[in-house]
């Protein structure tokens, strides 16, 4: 019956259809993109060529084809935004349910700390963290060296968890006082049980909002890194999403307009179709239908 | 309220720490000052509360703090407070024209789409404050730079808004049109983000609204469509919107940020990118300490508006 | 006959919903007298709530009214919103089921009151408003009326709230009071006080109550006619002393025999359930659940007409009551 319902949305149908042939272009990328991630398209003259049969998007300042280059960059931002979501999703569903069944002193600590989280401006955080964790070396030795990709991921992840744990916890708030759960209780079922079995189950129509906002978040939030020259650098001329868009900075006052606009317009979609499956994937799954409509 | 100040000495003594983590002062300042003598290095490690001891270390940053004892910054050995004060002011005035237009409007406009669910412009509303979420604020930046800068130049011969600064350089004194020429494209992007924001809870908290039973006792009474709309629904509306709007003061300054950073608008963010990116522990602290301070504030504005909006949780 | 404030023709209401049409209220009758308590029963979707809402404007613009409504004799259905407006609250007011969720959460209860005062009688000072509000407060049992005035509605209790609801509602002195399941949501004895200060306003101030219910206790204590409803249509009309005593109609039979009464071991239910308004049955609404119903009842939608000192819309009523036919 939800499906039927997220089906009904057309935007976020298309979006499922334009999400899945991307990843399916990125996922076959030896054969879809046309030059490697370092190779220039030809012997120089070479850079900054505009669109044309040589090169479909155009080239970069030093010549290589920026279609191929985007392909590869969707796919890392991809796999950053995917599996930082998914870190930050299991981690926020554990200490919401937690949170939200036990209340108590817990949840309030939980609580305060995330609203101070969320309350401070997003970038500000987000480099200050990133220095420090990267900083400790024990913990650089584990995840990965600041510049790299693998820091990036359990970096997002460290922040995508507090939305995720707040709506599970929400969640979690509503369906405790429920008399499902009471009657659980009141055959002695053990309150890991109870969270297992009922709760979680109940609520995964939030969990996969939370989901699919923590991946759109976690693109967004590598890409504004890389735009301020915080992302990840990797070596032999990888790049990412978040690289490509954020040499579209230079690219505006000198008129090369396609280093810009392509990015740009990826990024673009890639959100936009993230979104419109959350807000879809929100309403399919919300009990309410009144919703003037 | 009363958690106000611990809480603040708690998180400014967390960002001390990871300052000192993360940005290394020490370093920054020798990085800086290759040739600096052994007293100068004491003095700084002093005056910023250096010791190897964090507690410690913070204490005596705080003492030197609230004494107004501000060390200078790293390079250049500039007093703090001018800069910081001149980047506060061009951050509020940005923001608060940025914010009071993005409310206003988000308000009107999500008013004006709760009002005919479904319809066209309903539908419009809707897309449109999903675009404006879903397209990260600096590429709105961006984009209004290659427009109204770049092309606009190309195709009419002038630049309708500026893309940098308060005034073109080397301008003295205030002259407000000229602020605002300024201020028009960051403001219009981060007016962009609100706008988005707000029309949307609006338009939801609204639509709710609209269906309680309370509006239908409004409307049995007999007075004005307008009445019924302001006084009952708007006004009911109005409380969780709020609760909300000063919980998002961070995602407006986040905005600002990145604004200002790219039409390279001398305020807040450009002062924090700058510094951070040399380490320059003596310019962020107090920095920091405004940040927290001000989220504080609007965390505690927020409760206070909602007990006045909301009697059924004011505290007796 | 006192004169008639409230007169009903032939209204009917159609909503448009995804599934087709739904007819609501198809052909409905009623007659209000000035001063007198009039119960209208009927069970859910019965279409009793629809008509008075109708006959107030209150429905959504997508629902399709036609008949006519003539209120101190002026039409109602169609008037421009400006008379509507001032009928309401003003010359017809109405009440509803749940207290709590019609009064509004942020307006002080004598604000709401003064609100009322001030849409219809614009004349009316914010001061001598306030002392008028504290004065209705007061009339529909509130104690400490001067101060509780200044209270907000999650700060009394549900029968309090009612109260406060009935206060508002005879603010201006309407002509017609209309109570929709004004009861129905309270505790048992506090029904009764509710019921009473009805009672009271309609003697002190002369008004015309429309009393409308599922609950034949309700009826029996305050009514003075009943008008029994059934899908969509009236289907009984009379006085409620010979309504309760020889009822005609198969359906007002059920219901009053389905009342728990001494002696009886069991309940007796009327079997079946009420027809799905979207799609009809083509003749009277109660036959496919009568127990009396034969080939004719079931294919002509009868008319309302006189039976004695009632009014029945039971093409057997005849052969039902006089006859004594069985089943």
């Amino acid at each position: 019956m939800a499906l039927r319902r997220f089906l009904s949305h057309k935007a976020a149908v298309g979006s499922c259809v334009l999400l899945a042939l991307m990843v399916l272009a990125v996922i076959l990328s030896p054969f879809t993109a046309r030059y490697g991630v370092n190779q220039s398209v030809r012997k120089p003259p070479n850079t900054f060529l505009p669109p044309q049969k040589l090169a479909w998007f155009g080239t970069d300042d030093i010549g290589r084809d920026l279609y191929s280059r985007l392909i590869y960059g969707i796919r890392v931002s991809l796999i950053i935004g995917l599996f930082s979501a998914l870190i930050s999703t299991i981690v926020g569903c554990v200490v919401g349910a937690v949170a939200g069944f036990r209340g108590g002193r817990f949840d309030d600590v939980v609580m305060r700390v995330t609203d101070l989280f969320l309350a401070f401006p997003f970038l500000v955080a987000l480099l200050v963290i990133r220095n420090t964790i990267g900083s400790i070396h024990w913990l650089t030795v584990i995840i990965g060296d600041k510049s790299s990709a693998r820091f990036i991921v359990f970096l997002l992840a460290f922040f995508g968890w507090m939305g995720v744990a707040r709506i599970v916890r929400g969640q979690v708030l509503a369906l405790k006082e429920r008399e499902f759960i009471e009657a659980a209780r009141a055959v002695g079922a053990t309150r890991r049980y109870i969270v297992r079995k009922h709760l979680l189950p109940n609520s995964i129509g939030p969990i996969m909002v939370a989901l699919s906002f923590a991946v759109v978040g976690a693109i967004t939030a590598e890409s504004t890194l890389a735009f301020f020259g915080y992302g990840p650098q990797a070596g032999d001329g990888a790049t990412s999403l978040g690289i490509l868009v954020g040499a579209a900075k230079g690219a505006v006052q000198t008129g090369y307009w396609w280093i810009a606009v392509f990015p740009c317009f990826a990024l673009v979609l890639i959100s936009l179709a993230i979104n419109f499956i959350g807000d879809a994937l929100r309403d399919a799954t919300d009990p309410r239908l009144d919703r003037g409509e | 309220m009363v958690w106000a100040l611990p809480t603040l000495l708690l998180v400014t003594f967390l960002v001390y720490i990871a300052l000192r983590l993360g940005t290394d002062p020490l370093q920054s300042y020798l990085r800086t000052n290759p040739r600096a003598s052994r007293d100068k290095i004491e003095q700084y490690k002093a005056v910023n509360g250096l010791s190897s001891n964090y507690v410690l270390g913070y204490f005596h940053w705080l003492k030197n703090f609230v004494t107004f004892n501000w060390p200078r910054s790293i390079k250049g050995s500039r007093e703090v407070w001018p800069e910081l004060k001149d980047a506060l002011v061009n951050t509020i005035r940005l923001g608060s024209l940025a914010t009071f237009l993005g409310v206003v409007i988000g308000l009107l406009v999500g008013m004006f789409a709760a009002l005919k669910p479904g319809s066209r412009r309903d539908v419009a509303v809707n897309t449109g404050a999903f675009l404006g979420i879903s397209i990260p604020p600096y590429i709105t930046a961006v984009l209004f730079q290659l427009v109204f800068s770049v092309y606009w130049s190309r195709w009419f011969g002038h630049t309708l808004f500026p893309t940098s600064g308060v005034y073109p350089a080397g301008h003295t004194g205030f002259d407000l049109v000229l602020m605002l020429k300024h201020m028009a494209l960051p403001t219009m992007v981060v007016a962009i983000q609100v706008v988005a924001v707000y029309s949307r809870y609006m338009r939801s908290s609204l639509l709710d609204v609209l269906n309680s039973d309370f509006m239908r006792t409004a409307r049995s009474k007999g007075i004005s469509e307008r009445q019924i709309l302001f006084r009952h629904g708007v006004r009911n509306a109005l409380i969780p919107v709020v609760t909300i709007a000063a919980l998002d003061i961070g995602a407006i300054i986040g905005g600002l940020i990145i604004s200002e950073n790219i039409f390279a608008y001398p305020g807040m963010g450009v002062y924090f990118l700058s510094a951070f990116g040399t380490g320059d522990f003596p310019l962020l602290m107090p920095w920091m300490v405004l940040v927290v301070a001000s989220t504080l504030i609007f965390n505690l504005i927020a409760d206070v508006s909602y007990a006045f909006l909301d009697p059924r949780i004011r505290l007796d | 006959m006192s004169e008639l404030v409230l007169s009903i023709r032939d209204l009917r209401v159609t909503f448009d919903t995804p599934l087709g049409p739904l007819e609501a209220v198809r052909g409905v009758d009623i007659d209000v007298h000035a001063g007198e308590m009039m119960g209208v029963v009927g069970e859910s979707g019965s279409g009793k709530s629809v008509t008075f809402l109708a006959a107030m404007g209150l429905l959504p613009h997508r629902a399709k009214i036609t008949g006519s409504v003539l209120l101190n004799g002026q039409e109602m259905i169609g008037a421009p919103n400006k008379v509507l407006r001032n009928m309401r609250g003003g010359l017809m007011s109405m009440i509803f089921q749940d207290p709590l969720s019609a009064l509004n959460p942020v307006h002080r209860v004598g604000d709401q009151i003064v609100e009322m005062l001030q849409a219809h009688q614009s004349q009316l000072s914010d001061k001598d408003a306030s002392k008028r509000a504290v004065e209705l407060l007061d009339i529909v049992g509130i104690p400490q009326a001067a101060e509780r005035a200044h209270q907000y509605p999650h700060e009394f209790s549900g029968g309090m709230r009612q109260r406060v609801v009935i206060a508002i509602a005879i603010a201006n002195n309407p002509k017609v009071l209309i109570a929709d399941e004004p009861t129905t949501a309270l505790d048992v004895t506090v029904q009764a006080q509710i019921l009473e200060v009805i009672e009271r306003v309609q003697k002190t101030f002369g008004t015309a109550v429309v009393l409308i219910t599922h609950d034949l206790g309700v009826i029996a204590r305050v009514a003075d006619r009943v008008n029994v409803m059934y899908a969509g249509r009236n289907v009984e009309k009379g006085g409620v002393d010979s309504l309760f005593d020889h009822p005609s109609h198969p359906y007002t039979r059920g219901l009053l025999a389905s009342l728990p009464h001494e002696g009886a071991e069991r309940l007796t239910p009327i079997t079946g359930f009420p027809p799905n308004m979207l799609m009809p049955p083509p003749g009277c609404g109660f036959a496919p659940r009568c127990s009396f119903a034969n080939d004719g009842c079931l294919t002509s939608l009868p008319a309302l007409r006189s039976f004695g000192d009632l009014e029945t819309a039971c093409l057997r009523a005849e052969q039902i009551v006089v006859d004594g036919a069985r089943p």
